[in-house]
Parts: structure tokens; C-alpha cells; sequence
């Protein structure tokens, strides 16, 4: 125990060392910038290359910790950036997959026309829902939107809607072949279309981040009554920020259908919802990269506790989920902003 | 008008499940401001304890003292041992280690005690009133659900501790400046959150059957009737766990077609809907937000 | 130390996954994906984690039923190599395990693969690679149609045959039925309910209520209540085992004089009415294929002495009040059978045809007169099923053993 205890109190530190650094000198900041960018492009270098050098089957697996990535992403414009909870993103992760699959299912619409038609459904439920949401705050709103996640399931397998939805059976989807002829496998394929999907999906959260609306969804963030008294429509930006989110998200629901090409309302369980969040936080709330480390966390350490222990695989991932809340209580995000200041300060006093 | 009635005492009774764990949710929240999201998963494994006692062949009446017992010191070390190295790490990072927790604590209880499902004794026996639609143990159950509500409301209300505990929770700062000990009071909290949950576990277990998922629903059941009722009323909470069990059930027989079907989502439809008009609950207090 | 010593085998056994992922096997011919001279690979997904782990007995129990095997010696030679890999009861991680099973650790075939959904979710892929998606462990009517998915086979006898059985017995012997109905709104729920109007047949409008309960409720209470104050006089109770029992005992409370009926899956007499009462579980109807072990006339039963010499040597964790232990040593042992029919030509085609291909396979803890019979165009092992009657402290079969007739 007395372990934890120190390495709690190290992370503590750095966090205090990191909140020391208010403003790095600009050569610093622009180091850091360097860093980052070159950081991004090895990444992306890899993620390229990487389907040419892994089986299919972990490609697959590839192919589903972008797509979870894409889906953190939406929550952490929610979460990370606008200060909303939301332990229900798995409903709008199911709504956006049950779009893909009955567009597909029952009126044939090609898989690709899916996506955007999943994220403007998402984008609509999601805004909708956000409108009640705004009277709700913490816990509040963290009841609301786990009832969703919940509930959403149900709704899927309603006996009214079973002519769309097949109810309890699920929906079987073909899988696309790579077009143009182009020397892909469909796990390649896939793989390159959620690879570019999700680096759409990072590039508008970025702008967003930056444009007068992002600043405006931050200052909702930081201090509610005072962007309001400035001007800010907060109850519209609330209800925006929840739309997007939820578009995101939807998004990585109607790419999870067609990856997994089935889906049921028992692919959307609640704990889909609770991992969502774990993701999140793991890879840092408000630092929008760290959606691919959250994304490979909830991906692949499950399989890891179970390698180390079949019988107690619950536990352990439990186990190392508080570990990493030792190491990096504000995650992989916070654990860099806290080495990056680190780093810069030396550079300054040298 | 018969099976309204029915309904109505069946819900009552049902939502005696729901008021009691709702009073554990409210417990933990006076202490630490925060849903604890394994609060349900430490109940369950508090009972599993009992169980275990029972079935080594130690007496009911001493099981029960015992395993509360058990339960306040689990609270309590849980508390300085998990909780307290998190430090003041953000909200989402204490969710994340309950999420954890309960992960652990699941995980372990079928791993020793296996999933297949127990029956677990009424410590008021079997039998049943108002013919069959409410069973003694049910009766038992509110009782004590009351019992323990009075005490808690006394306790908070009265004591030098109870006092010291809201504090803590409200004001950390001025109440550490005011001497009161922040940190033991929040370990009391879980400590007694934990009594509460193991009190709650053992009188939901025999109703439900005690196997390691018994509260996955019933924790949402609790929050919903603590949100209902007010996350900082003790009263409100039990109130709100009644409500929900009338509600769902009536829900379930009278609307048609989709009744039957949606009897959770219509009762968590109605709390949300509460909820906006009436943000902290029908019983909680409004708090004041300063920029 | 029990456990310290499985943990150390699954850590070895994760080093050992990860070096094959690196080393893919050798000495492996080219056509007999996962056998080896010494070694049968066999894939299976169960839940030992999430809403459905209590279903993760079965196979703990084929594991422990292989580790027997392969102490005495193995299949021809080989011994059984069980990869058992946690889904969790979701979907997706169904898929990934599947995969992972067939793409990366190259097994022979995937068997008792758990639960309509991930199954329905793994079947295409199963069947596009032509790997065996052998005695899944559902009875969703769907896993057993050879015309459009010729690699995946059932064990039970399907849900739907059971509700047909429950209707043909009512619409014959109890003419002033009035029956309401309680099921899980799942496919199992729904399965045995349709089923059940098709046995039922013009007589279908006996239904006077129905009332269906979602997983997530924590009693149905309300349910019961609701049935009995329709007026039915004949309560069918199709629910999983915590839920059927909750449905037992309270009916008893409220004092329903009804006919009770409860689902297969739920009449182990030490995991469900034991827990609900015997009291109020005496005169219950259901059906049966195989002995349950808690019955007191099995006691001196060559098979169940055997199955309880298994239990205590191989799995003495094991509940040997869980049905799901009976269960897991007879599907088991079909399994064992198939490949032992298959002899030295572990193919997938071969073991696939072995499996169409069983004539009157005889299992120790079959009712007496069952059988499993399998052809090209029969992917049903197991149709037959008996009625009993609970007497307050076993159950007596009773009438003929009747087979199910549903075809894909």
C-alpha cells in the first residue's frame, strides 16, 4: 500500500509542478509544439504502415480502438471541453449504430452514406436530449444520462419497432469489399476508412476547439454564470455541445456496426457507456489526443487481465484502472502537460 | 380497483428495496459529495460475508452485528486505503477507481462464492400479509428502512460527529479551521455508508437471491429514488424509493403495449422529467452558485 | 493455493499465446488447422464476466471434462488444447474473441460459443472462413439451419420446441385453461412464447395475459401479481433461473392456485426451487433431457456416480447444485464423441461431417430413451425432450418422450 501512497504523492507533485508552469516562454511553447507534431506524424506514420505489417485479426482490433477513439473524442468535446458529464454516450453509440444498420438492413443505402446520415440522427437526438439536460448539473445530470444508456437497449428491442430494428435477433451486415479494385483485404479496407474518419473527426474537434465557438463552449465550461453575463448563450452552447458529442460519437457507432457487422441490443449494454468514460479519463479529459490512448486502454487491457487471470479478469482490470488513477490522476493528458512543463521549464532556466 | 390496489401495495413493497438502498446512496453522499458507483458491489459482498457466516453455522443474531461490523471497518479501510492516495484528483478520476472498485469487488465475490444464485433467510421469517401481496420480511424491511432513516436524521441533525460530518462534506476548509478532523470524518462516512449498504444488502438478499450481480439494478433503482427525492435528504431518499417502485409498477400495468415493456424507462423518464422542473430533487435544498 | 496455481497457468498460458502469435506453429499440416500429432486446438467464448457470468460454469466444467480427457490419455493420442476466451455476453467482444480464436491461435473450431447474440454475431464470420461453429450453446431456433449456414450446429433442444410442447400438453389435457404467461423479453423469452402458441395452435386465445420482465428489473413481483388478477388459472413461467424462482415463491405468497409451468433452463432442483421453496415449487411441470443430479432417483445411477467421481476429481470448486455442471459434461462429452468419429482426419470437413452425422448417440446423463441424431439436413442434435412433475421432492417424468418438430 505504502507504494501507492508514494506514487500518488509523485503524480501529486508533478500535477503541482505542471500548475506552476502558468505561461512557458514562447521558444519553450514552441518546442513543445515541435514535439507534439513530431509525436503526431510518427503516429501517423505507424498508423499507416501498420496494415500492411499485422494480421487481419489485428487489424481488426486496430480497427475498433480507432473507432472507440472516435467515440471518446465526441465525449471529451462534452466532458473535456464543455464541462458536461455523461455516463450515457453508449446510447448515442447505439442510436448512430442502429441508423447505419437499418439504412443499410432495409433500404440498402451504401455503407459510407451511413456515416454522415448516423452522425446527423446523433447530432439531432443528441442536441435534443441536451435541451432537459441543461436544467441538470453533477450528479444530476450524471443520473439522467446513465438512465439513457440504460434505457436506450430497450427502446431497440420495443415490439413496435421490431420490423426495423429485428428486436432481440439483431441485424446481420454484409461486409464491404475495398473499391476501385484496390489491393486491400476488407479489414484493411476498414481499417483506412475508420483510420480516415477518425482523423477527419480530430481535425474539426481542433478547429472547433479553436474557433470563437470552441472559446465559447470553454468559458461555459469554466465559469457558467460569468459567460453568460458576457453575452454567452450558454443554454444553446450546452445543447451544441451535446449535439456534437453525441454526431461524434454516432459516428463511431454506425463504423463499430459495420466493422463487427452485426449488431443487437445486447452489443450496447451499459458497461459499453461506463468503459466510454473509463477511456476518457484514462487518456485525459480535455486534451483531445489522449481519446486514441483511451481508446487503446478500454481496446486491449481487458485482454490483458484476462491473459493474466480468466477467473478474476474483472478484477484485475479494476486493479489496474485504480493503479492508473494512482500514476495519472488526470491521465495520460495531464501526465504529459505535466512532463511537457517540466521539460520546458529546464529548457527555460538553461 | 383491486389490482390497483395490488399494484399499489406490491410497489410499496418493492420500493422498500429501493428506499433502503437509496438511504445508503444519500449516506455516502452527505460524507463525500460524490455517487458512489460500487456502493452496490460493497452491499453484496457484505452479504455474502453474512452469508458465509450463516452457512459456518454462527447464530443470525449474532451475524447480523457482526457483519455490519465488518462492513463499517471495510468502509473505513477502503477509505484510507484506496480513496485517501487519490488526493484531490478531479471528480471523473474518483469515478473511474468506483468504477474500479466495483469492478473488483464483483469480479471477486464469483470468484469465491460462484454465480449460482442463494437463498438467504429472512431474519422476520416467512409468512406473508394482505394476502400474499406483501410479505413479512417485506413489512420487516420498511421497518427497519424507517428505523434506520430516524436514526440517521437524528444523528446528523444532533450529534457533535453527525454535524462534523455535513460539514466536512459542505465546507471542507472551514470546518477543518473550526477543528474538525476532514479526513477521519469523510473515513467515517464510508465506514457508515458501508454499515448502511451491508444493512440494506441483508435485507434485499432474500427477496432477490443473493448472487454477485443482486445490485447492478437495484444501485440504479437507489440512485434514481435518491435523485428523486433529493440527493441531500435522508427522508427524501426513502420517499423517492418508495415513489419509484409505485411508479414502475403502475406503470407496468396500466399503460398498454409498451407497459410492460418499458416500466424502467418510464419511471426514469418521470424522475428526469422532475428533475427539470425541480433540479435537486423534490426534497433537496437549492444551492446558492456564486461566480 | 488452488487459485495461485490456475493464476500461474493462465500466466503461462499467456506467455505461451503470446510467443505463438510470434511463432506461428510449424509442425501443423497445411489442411488440419489446430491439431498437430499430439494437440487438438478447440475455441470457445463464454461470459466469465458481466450480466451473464453465472453461465460461465459450462465451461469451466468442459474444461475441467477435457482436463479427464486428456489424463486418460486424450482423443487417439491428442490431447485436447481448450483456448476459453471471456466476451462478457457483448456483441463485439464476441467477434474480436472469434477471431482472435481463429485468425491468431488457429484452432480446429469453435464449440459452445455462448448465448443467441454472440453467436447470431460471430455465425456469418464462422461460415465465410468455414471454421465449425459447433453445439452452441443456445436454443435460438436459428443455429440449426444448414441451408444457409452449414458450419454452425445447435446441442439443446431449441426453445421454440419446448413452448410447443408446453401448448400441445395444455390444449390436450386442460380444455378450461386460461394461461398467462411470464417471460424474459429476449429471444429465449419470446422463442418459447411463440412456440408455446404454435403448440397451443386454435387454441392459441387460452392466453389471457402476458407479461414480459427485462434482465434489469430486480424482482417481478409485479408481474406475478398482474397475471394472477387476470384470472389465469395456468401460470407459464419462462424466465432464467433467479427470475424463475422469484416467480415461483411469490406466486406461492399470493396464494395462486394455478398450474405452474417453468422453463427448462430453470428446473434444477438445487439452483432454482430449492432457493424458491420446495413447497411452493410442488406440482410445477417442465421438461427434461437430461438427469438432474440433485434427484434423489438418480442416486444410485451408474452415470451419476461417474459424473460425481468427475466433480469432485476434476472441478471440486464446482456447484454441483448448478445444472450448468450436468450440462457442461454431456455437451462435453458429444464433443468428444465427434472427434473421436473423426478419428486420425481432424479436417474441418471431417469434423463438421462427423457432427451432421450421429445416429442415435447415447449420453450417460440422458433421460432414459434419448438420443441425438444429426443428418446433412438435420442440424438439431437433441429434439427430444420428456414432461415431469415435481413432488415436492423430485421430479417424475411422466407420458412418452416427445420430439420436437421445428424445422430450420
Amino acid at each position: 500500500m505504502s507504494i501507492d501512497t508514494t506514487t500518488a504523492g509523485t503524480a501529486g507533485e508533478k500535477q503541482a509542478a505542471a500548475s506552476q508552469t502558468v505561461l512557458p516562454a514562447p521558444a519553450a511553447a514552441t518546442s513543445n509544439v515541435k514535439i507534439m507534431r513530431a509525436a503526431g506524424i510518427a503516429l501517423l506514420v505507424i498508423g499507416l504502415a501498420a496494415p500492411f505489417m499485422a494480421g487481419n485479426f489485428l487489424i481488426f482490433q486496430l480497427t475498433m480502438m480507432l473507432i472507440y477513439a472516435i467515440a471518446i473524442l465526441g465525449l471529451n468535446i462534452l466532458t473535456g471541453i464543455n464541462g458536461q458529464f455523461s455516463l450515457g454516450h453508449g446510447a448515442f453509440y447505439a442510436v448512430g449504430a442502429y441508423t447505419a444498420a437499418i439504412l443499410m438492413d432495409q433500404f440498402g443505402v451504401g455503407y459510407l452514406w451511413t456515416l454522415p446520415a448516423a452522425g446527423m440522427v446523433c447530432f439531432i437526438v443528441g442536441f435534443l436530449f441536451g435541451l432537459p439536460a441543461l436544467r441538470l448539473e453533477g450528479v444530476y445530470l450524471a443520473l439522467a444520462t446513465f438512465a439513457l444508456a440504460v434505457v436506450t437497449p430497450q427502446l431497440f428491442k420495443l415490439s413496435p419497432f421490431e420490423h426495423w430494428t429485428s428486436g432481440v435477433m439483431g441485424i446481420v451486415i454484409a461486409k464491404p469489399d475495398a473499391p476501385f479494385g484496390l489491393p486491400l483485404n476488407p479489414d484493411q479496407w476498414l481499417y483506412f476508412v475508420t483510420l480516415a474518419v477518425g482523423l477527419l473527426a480530430y481535425v474539426c474537434a481542433r478547429n472547433l476547439v479553436g474557433s470563437r465557438t470552441g472559446r465559447a463552449l470553454m468559458a461555459v465550461r469554466d465559469n457558467p454564470i460569468a459567460a453568460r453575463s458576457m453575452g454567452v448563450n450558454t443554454a444553446l452552447f450546452k445543447s451544441l455541445a451535446f449535439g456534437v458529442s453525441a454526431l461524434y460519437t454516432g459516428v463511431a457507432g454506425a463504423l463499430g456496426a459495420i466493422v463487427v457487422q452485426y449488431i443487437s441490443p445486447d452489443s450496447f449494454h451499459f458497461a459499453l457507456s461506463v468503459a466510454l468514460v473509463v477511456g476518457l479519463v484514462v487518456g485525459g479529459v480535455g486534451w483531445l489526443p489522449g481519446a486514441l490512448f483511451g481508446g487503446a486502454f478500454i481496446m486491449f487491457v481487458p485482454n490483458i487481465a484476462e491473459e493474466l487471470s480468466k477467473g478474476l479478469s474483472g478484477a484485475v482490470y479494476g486493479v489496474i484502472m485504480i493503479l492508473m488513477m494512482y500514476a495519472v490522476p488526470t491521465g495520460l493528458g495531464g501526465l504529459l502537460k505535466a512532463a511537457l512543463g517540466a521539460l520546458s521549464k529546464r529548457s527555460m532556466n538553461r | 380497483m383491486e389490482l390497483l390496489a395490488q399494484q399499489l401495495i406490491t410497489g410499496i413493497a418493492t420500493g422498500g428495496i429501493y428506499a433502503c438502498m437509496a438511504l445508503a446512496v444519500v449516506m455516502i453522499y452527505q460524507a463525500i459529495h460524490h455517487l458512489n458507483f460500487a456502493q452496490g458491489e460493497m452491499a453484496m459482498f457484505s452479504t455474502f460475508i453474512a452469508w458465509q457466516m450463516l452457512a459456518w453455522g454462527v447464530p443470525y443474531w449474532l451475524v447480523i452485528p457482526l457483519t455490519v461490523a465488518i462492513s463499517f471497518v471495510g468502509g473505513v479501510a477502503i477509505e484510507r486505503l484506496v480513496i485517501r492516495p487519490l488526493g484531490d484528483a478531479p471528480v471523473l478520476s474518483h469515478i473511474v477507481v468506483f468504477i474500479g472498485l466495483f469492478a473488483i469487488l464483483n469480479s471477486l465475490a464469483g470468484f469465491i462464492w460462484d454465480f449460482t444464485i442463494k437463498p438467504f433467510p429472512s431474519p422476520f421469517g416467512e409468512g406473508s400479509q394482505l394476502g400474499g401481496l406483501i410479505s413479512n420480511h417485506q413489512i420487516g424491511m420498511i421497518a427497519v428502512t424507517m428505523t434506520v432513516l430516524v436514526m440517521l436524521f437524528a444523528f446528523f441533525q444532533y450529534t457533535r460527529v453527525g454535524l462534523g460530518m455535513r460539514a466536512a462534506a459542505e465546507n471542507p476548509e472551514s470546518a477543518r479551521l473550526v477543528g474538525i478532523r476532514v479526513g477521519w470524518m469523510i473515513a467515517l462516512g464510508w465506514g457508515m455508508a458501508a454499515a448502511i449498504g451491508s444493512i440494506a444488502g441483508i435485507l434485499i438478499a432474500p427477496i432477490v437471491f443473493l448472487e454477485p450481480n443482486m445490485m447492478l439494478s437495484i444501485l440504479l433503482y437507489g440512485f434514481a429514488g435518491a435523485v428523486l427525492g433529493g440527493l441531500t435528504s435522508p427522508t427524501g431518499a426513502v420517499f423517492g424509493g418508495f415513489m419509484v417502485g409505485i411508479i414502475e409498477n403502475l406503470a407496468g400495468t396500466y399503460i398498454p403495449v409498451i407497459g410492460g415493456e418499458l416500466k424502467l424507462p418510464i419511471a426514469l423518464v418521470l424522475i428526469v422529467t422532475v428533475l427539470v422542473f425541480k433540479p435537486t430533487g423534490l426534497f433537496g435544498r437549492t444551492v446558492v452558485q456564486r461566480v | 493455493m488452488h487459485n495461485r496455481r490456475n493464476m500461474i497457468k493462465y500466466v503461462g498460458a499467456g506467455l505461451v499465446l503470446s510467443a505463438g502469435l510470434a511463432f506461428p506453429a510449424i509442425s501443423q499440416a497445411a489442411d488440419m488447422p489446430g491439431v498437430t500429432d499430439t494437440e487438438i486446438k478447440i475455441g470457445n467464448i463464454s461470459p466469465y464476466s458481466g450480466p451473464a457470468s453465472a453461465y460461465s460454469t459450462i465451461a469451466k466444467t468442459i474444461e475441467a471434462y477435457f482436463n479427464k480427457v486428456n489424463e486418460e490419455g486424450g482423443i487417439n493420442g491428442r490431447k485436447i488444447n481448450f483456448l476459453s476466451y471471456d466476451d462478457g455476453y457483448s456483441p463485439p467482444k464476441a467477434v474480436e474473441q472469434a477471431r482472435k480464436l481463429v485468425e491468431s491461435d488457429e484452432v480446429l473450431l469453435i464449440f459452445q460459443s455462448l448465448g443467441t447474440p454472440s453467436n447470431s454475431a460471430i455465425e456469418k464470420y464462422m461460415n465465410m472462413k468455414k471454421v465449425p461453429q459447433l453445439l452452441v450453446a443456445t436454443g435460438a431456433t436459428q443455429f440449426g439451419n444448414p441451408k444457409v449456414a452449414p458450419w454452425t450446429m445447435g446441442w439443446q433442444p431449441n426453445y421454440q420446441s419446448e413452448g410447443i410442447i408446453y401448448g400441445r400438453y395444455i390444449a390436450s389435457e386442460m380444455p378450461d385453461a386460461k394461461i398467462g404467461v411470464m417471460f424474459q423479453n429476449d429471444d429465449f423469452g419470446k422463442d418459447v412464447l411463440n412456440g408455446l402458441k404454435a403448440g397451443l395452435g386454435d387454441k392459441a386465445d387460452m392466453i389471457v395475459a402476458e407479461a414480459s420482465y427485462e434482465v434489469a428489473e430486480p424482482v417481478v413481483d409485479s408481474q406475478v401479481v398482474k397475471l394472477k388478477a387476470s384470472g389465469a388459472n395456468v401460470f407459464i413461467n419462462i424466465a432464467t433461473p433467479k427470475f424463475a424462482a422469484q416467480g415461483i415463491k411469490k406466486a406461492h405468497e399470493i396464494g395462486w392456485e394455478a398450474t405452474q409451468f417453468v422453463a427448462n433452463v430453470s428446473n434444477s432442483v438445487g439452483a432454482v426451487l430449492t432457493p424458491a421453496g420446495l413447497e411452493a415449487s410442488t406440482g410445477l411441470i417442465s421438461t427434461a433431457y437430461l438427469k438432474d443430479m440433485q434427484d434423489p432417483q438418480w442416486a444410485d445411477d451408474p452415470a451419476a456416480k461417474d459424473w460425481n467421481a468427475f466433480m469432485d476429481k476434476y472441478y471440486p470448486d464446482g456447484n454441483k447444485l448448478s445444472s450448468f455442471t450436468t450440462y457442461g459434461y454431456s455437451v462435453a462429452q458429444t464433443m468428444v464423441h465427434i472427434l473421436e468419429q473423426a478419428g486420425d482426419d481432424l479436417t474441418r470437413e471431417n469434423v463438421l461431417k462427423q457432427a451432421a452425422s450421429m445416429n442415435d448417440v447415447k449420453l450417460p446423463l440422458f433421460l432414459p430413451g434419448m438420443s441425438m441424431n444429426t443428418s446433412e439436413t438435420d442440424y438439431f442434435p437433441i429434439e427430444q425432450m420428456q414432461l415431469m412433475k415435481f413432488n415436492g421432492e423430485r421430479w417424475e417424468t411422466f407420458g412418452d418422450v416427445i420430439s420436437g418438430e421445428v424445422g430450420g
